[in-house]
């Protein structure tokens, strides 16, 4: 066969595409593939996975606007925000929307049912402070501290926030 | 402690680096993209206090906006951290082990981006040292776990395993015989893929190439592992069959040497034309043909990089006297 581009060189690239459940093929040669920006594996054409995923999920968006938008309670994303960007927003995410999310899964992978490692799981992660906000609280309490007119508290607290703000730089 | 890259591993003369990457997130907190400032600083305090529980000195912390452009291109250069993670400022920081085996990007695409690289083939060693630091992590918080569909990972063509392994391999020969989109067509219905390691047009920069999976939900770590191995075994058996071959070619023989020589003798490289020749003479060493060490050649390829000339030499700021200093080295190194 020939390139479908040059009509002169063998094709060896053959490139199908799906393009919103409609497939197209296309033969080339490899000098045109390269030109055109279909070079090979390499080039990382339709690597931006993001948009790849977006697009995976475009045709299960609804047609019609169903009027109200779900959206995950814990982080607000809405199911067309994940369309539109390709990104979960959060853990929860995929609870809300797996129903949903479950046929592109399918269609990435192959399959849909996780074998592997299994994540230990404690109960809850532990609560942090930035530094930021640790400083913050200490302010706090050294103000009460000198409102309470506990001098010696006060200056104590006054070098643990010195500690933190020297421990940043 | 030496770099992991100075040294030469099994299947050293194909193969370059192995790499293993996890990817986690913890579940009390939206994905990065969605998580803000504060969010992504109390994600790093909390995964750095358990790095470093035990007082490691083996790891240090980087906070992202504290690395000049230069810096941080240099670690992307040396494939410590992502193109992308180059890039992150606010909000992002590095872990980084001292020989440079490990780094850990906080806040990239995921919460957790954990990766291990071993010089040569050694993806159960590198899996072995992931497993054990994603298990330290894994106690003390809650990860982002769903028994249906695995690791929750803000794209979702990382579910599952979430893990990505990867070989880089020198492929000159299979390159030179016009046989790498055929294997990337074979290999890519095999659930893996391939491309080049450097550089970002079409042509892969120096023959280099990772191979990596690409399916992570429904097959396990060890699966995915022994499924890589086994193609990267047999193309490292065609390449070697192909390399023997080449040299026998008196036109091509010449050419290891005529790039020996202009290596050896050059007073200006710019990068592509010191990737390009490197990787025949890399082929010539491999070959026992020319007299140097892989290892020497393995190192050049990182260090001659441009933003790592830069970063450690800052008199080398513009592309003139790069050049002339990467000549300068190279004829060193290969004198």
């Amino acid at each position: 066969m020939l390139c479908q581009n040059c009509g002169k060189n063998e094709a060896t690239t053959h490139i199908k595409q799906i393009i919103n459940g409609d497939m197209a093929e296309s033969h080339l040669c490899s000098d045109c593939a390269s030109h055109l920006g279909y070079s090979d594996m390499f080039s990382g054409f339709g690597l931006n996975l993001s948009e790849l995923f977006g697009g995976f999920l475009g045709d299960m968006m609804p047609s019609l606007s169903s009027g109200k938008t779900q959206r995950c309670a814990k982080c607000g994303t809405s199911f067309e925000e994940i369309v539109h960007n390709g990104r979960v927003g959060c853990a929860d995410c995929y609870t809300t929307f797996y129903d949903r999310l479950l046929p592109s899964i399918q269609r990435i992978h192959g399959k849909i049912k996780h074998s592997g490692k299994v994540s230990t799981a404690p109960a809850e992660t532990p609560k942090v402070e930035t530094t930021e906000e640790k400083i913050e609280k200490l302010k706090a309490a050294m103000n009460e501290a000198v409102s309470k007119q506990e001098f010696e508290e006060a200056a104590k607290i006054r070098d643990e926030i010195k500690a933190l703000e020297g421990g940043e730089e | 402690m030496n770099k992991w890259y100075l040294e030469k591993g099994d299947q050293g003369d194909i193969v370059i680096s192995t790499r293993i990457r996890l990817a986690r997130n913890l579940y009390d907190f939206p994905f990065p993209a969605k998580l803000d400032i504060n969010g992504k600083n109390k994600v790093n305090e909390l995964i750095k206090g358990i790095l470093f529980e035990n007082d490691r000195k083996d790891f240090s912390y980087i906070e992202m906006k504290d690395l000049s452009r230069i810096q941080a291109v240099s670690l992307a250069e040396s494939h410590l951290i992502s193109p992308e993670f180059a890039s992150k400022k606010d909000g992002s920081a590095l872990v980084l082990s001292s020989d440079e085996s490990v780094s850990i990007m906080l806040c990239e695409e995921d919460h957790i981006r954990l990766q291990v690289m071993k010089s040569g083939l050694a993806l159960e060693e590198a899996y072995d040292i992931a497993d054990k630091l994603d298990r330290m992590i894994d106690g003390k918080v809650k990860y982002a776990f769903d028994e249906r569909i695995g690791y929750l990972t803000q794209c979702p063509t990382n579910l599952g395993t979430a893990m990505r392994a990867s070989v880089m391999l020198h492929l000159p020969a299979l390159t030179r015989c016009g046989q790498m989109t055929k294997l990337a067509n074979t290999v890519s219905k095999l659930g893996l893929t391939i491309r080049g390691a450097n550089g970002e047009g079409s042509q892969p920069i120096g023959d280099m190439y990772q191979i990596s999976n690409q399916i992570t939900l429904g097959i396990t770590e060890e699966t995915a592992i022994a499924n890589l191995k086994s193609i990267v075994l047999q193309l490292i058996s065609q390449e070697r069959a192909a390399a023997a071959e080449l040299i026998k070619k008196p036109a091509e023989e010449d050419k290891i040497f005529r790039a020996f020589g202009i290596l050896r003798n050059a007073r200006l490289l710019s990068t592509n034309e010191f990737m390009e020749l490197i990787s025949i003479v890399r082929l010539g060493a491999a070959k026992g043909l020319v007299d140097i060490p892989i290892e020497k050649i393995n190192e050049l390829t990182v260090s001659m990089q441009p933003a790592t000339i830069s970063a450690s030499n800052p008199e080398t700021a513009t592309p003139a006297l790069r050049d002339a200093y990467r000549a300068k080295i190279v004829r060193e190194a290969l004198a």
